[in-house]
């Protein structure tokens, strides 16, 4: 019995990384090796791919677009859902449940509703092709997001706390930076670890918001694709780098994803 | 536990969310709704057309196609992804120090950029160089995603299993590993079978996570656009143009802007029906 269940485990995260092992293979391969047919292992073991990116400005700096509006949008995103996640789960004020759907609902609506609108928002605003559009841009459903799993985390703190700090003679916004946000720290960081990877993974609107100078790695790649034919090792070794910033910090959360995606409720 | 105290001055916390995402989300939709009512021949020239582009849409094949195999393509993942997602976490060691790594493993496909979940199973599923396409042919069957509808329809779906299965996954096991010991013990006491365990303990326990599982998949799965478009480009033909896809093809490839947004419009309420009555159902489960 425990032996089945563990090669179910097992052959499960085959079939995950066997995907993954083909773009890696792939990266260390030259586009003539890959074209030229079938194989388990690169045979001309080559990392001509990754010198291309590191020392092509176009490349790296899809990589520095990226990571600029991804740690942008974290940051507005948590700073401003912390507030207002807070006021959620301790009071009841007029139209609360309302104003939270409503929230949610954002996280539900389909990006690709929102495309044209934004680019005539954001260039009407003289944002377009900036890391900062993509950034606001991404807190549609990011913002949302964040209210939802901080205010999990919160409902977990007994409200007995806040009302002994208040008796104490705290202010209100000396307790929450220097007693509340200590006791859900845990909670801010996985909510900063979903903003992070939902705004790692999106490309629509990334791509949709930016042309030339603030052009995120994902569309350098597409583009990359479509016009110098088909350049399989360079998309491969690109695709394979965009694994690695997810892959460090989801091992900093490992306790807490479950609870993460669990919005703080489990 | 302590009843949430009335207090309007709470509005004041939540009103800097409202107003990023009141730009975000009411300015654009807006947009589309002045879109939606209205046509246009030349940039800037627009004249009012009442409902003309909605009647279009609810009686033109092309939505309803579109539609229809955005359903299907749903109710497939779901279909699979929550079962698959359960058993994985049942099967899952409750503790150790491979937890851990299973967990981080199995999240990897998570936090991969959609585009480049798209260019990897594009890659992996090429019959002649990719390892699924070659090893489906080397075994015997004739597969060609990029011209049989069905061998897209797989490559896809497959494609979504992959890449979402884990979340379900994580959550029935963070679901799971809330159960107490003693609960296991008195079922051994009891002689429970290993479905009755299921039944009565585990199942129940999993219940609340297993709707957000369920809302998540759905909302993500109804809006999904960028994997399969970089996979097969909707096609083999249409066979695998989602709502989205759809969508995007008639606002910036077509630039047909009026269609575009009453697709855009009713599209919307769609989502938001539903996702309304998931989260009554969830808002339910919660107080209860």
């Amino acid at each position: 019995m425990k032996g089945v269940k563990l090669s179910v485990v097992f052959v499960y995260i085959l079939f995950l990384m066997l995907p993954i092992y083909w773009l890696l293979n792939m990266s260390f391969k030259t586009t003539n090796e890959i074209l030229g047919g079938f194989s388990w292992y690169p045979k001309n073991f080559t990392l001509e791919s990754y010198i291309t990116i590191f020392t092509d400005p176009t490349w790296y700096n899809g990589y520095i677009n990226s990571l600029t509006y991804v740690v942008l949008n974290t940051i507005i995103s948590v700073s401003f859902a912390l507030p207002a996640a807070y006021a959620f789960s301790r009071y009841r004020f007029m139209g609360d449940k309302h104003l939270f759907f409503w929230l949610l609902s954002n996280r539900m609506a389909p990006p690709a509703v929102f495309v044209l609108p934004f680019v005539e928002l954001y260039s009407a605003m003289q944002l377009f092709d900036t890391p900062l559009a993509v950034a606001l841009a991404h807190c549609l459903f990011n913002v949302p997001l964040a209210v939802w799993i901080l205010e999990g985390f919160m409902s977990n703190v007994p409200r007995e706390i806040d009302e002994t700090a208040y008796i104490d003679g705290y202010s209100f916004p000396h307790f929450f930076v220097r007693i509340f946000m200590p006791l859900i720290a845990a909670g801010i960081g996985v909510t900063a670890f979903f903003c992070f990877m939902f705004s790692w993974v999106e490309m629509l609107l990334a791509k949709n918001l930016t042309s030339v100078s603030a052009k995120p790695i994902v569309a350098v790649m597409t583009r990359t694709a479509s016009t110098s034919g088909y350049e399989l090792g360079l998309l491969a070794a690109a695709g394979v780098l965009t694994i690695i910033p997810g892959a460090i910090v989801i091992w900093f959360v490992r306790k807490y994803i479950a609870k993460g995606f669990a919005l703080g409720r489990v | 536990m302590i009843a949430k105290t009335v207090n309007q001055r709470a509005w004041f916390l939540v009103l800097p969310v409202l107003l990023i995402v009141a730009m975000n989300a009411v300015i654009p939709l807006m947009t589309v709704v002045n879109y939606s009512v209205q046509d246009t021949f030349s940039p800037g020239v627009f004249f009012y057309e009442g409902t003309k582009w909605y009647k279009e849409v609810l009686t033109s094949p092309r939505f309803h196609g579109a539609l229809g195999r955005q359903l299907t393509f749903t109710a497939i993942i779901l279909a699979i992804e929550i079962p698959l997602g359960v058993m994985i976490a049942l099967a899952m060691p409750r503790s150790g120090p491979w937890v851990s790594v299973c967990l981080v493993l199995m999240a990897i496909p998570l936090l991969i950029p959609w585009n480049v979940v798209g260019a990897m199973w594009n890659i992996f599923a090429l019959p002649d160089i990719g390892l699924l396409g070659f090893g489906l042919n080397y075994i015997g069957f004739d597969y060609n995603y990029t011209q049989q509808p069905l061998a897209a329809w797989f490559t896809v779906v497959l494609m979504d299993v992959w890449h979402w299965t884990s979340l379900v996954v994580l959550l029935a096991y963070a679901g799971l590993s809330s159960i107490p010991d003693a609960y296991y013990q008195a079922a051994r006491i009891d002689g429970a079978n290993r479905w009755a365990v299921f039944r009565h303990i585990q199942l129940p326990k999993m219940k609340h996570v297993l709707i957000i599982a369920l809302l998540l998949r759905f909302m993500d799965s109804f809006m999904i656009y960028t994997e399969p478009f970089v996979l097969t480009g909707g096609g083999p033909g249409s066979t695998t143009t989602f709502l989205s896809i759809d969508l995007v093809k008639a606002a910036i490839g077509e630039f047909n802007l009026g269609l575009a947004a009453a697709m855009s419009i009713l599209y919307f309420l769609m989502t938001l029906l539903i996702c309304w009555v998931f989260y009554t159902v969830m808002m339910r489960e919660e107080e209860t």
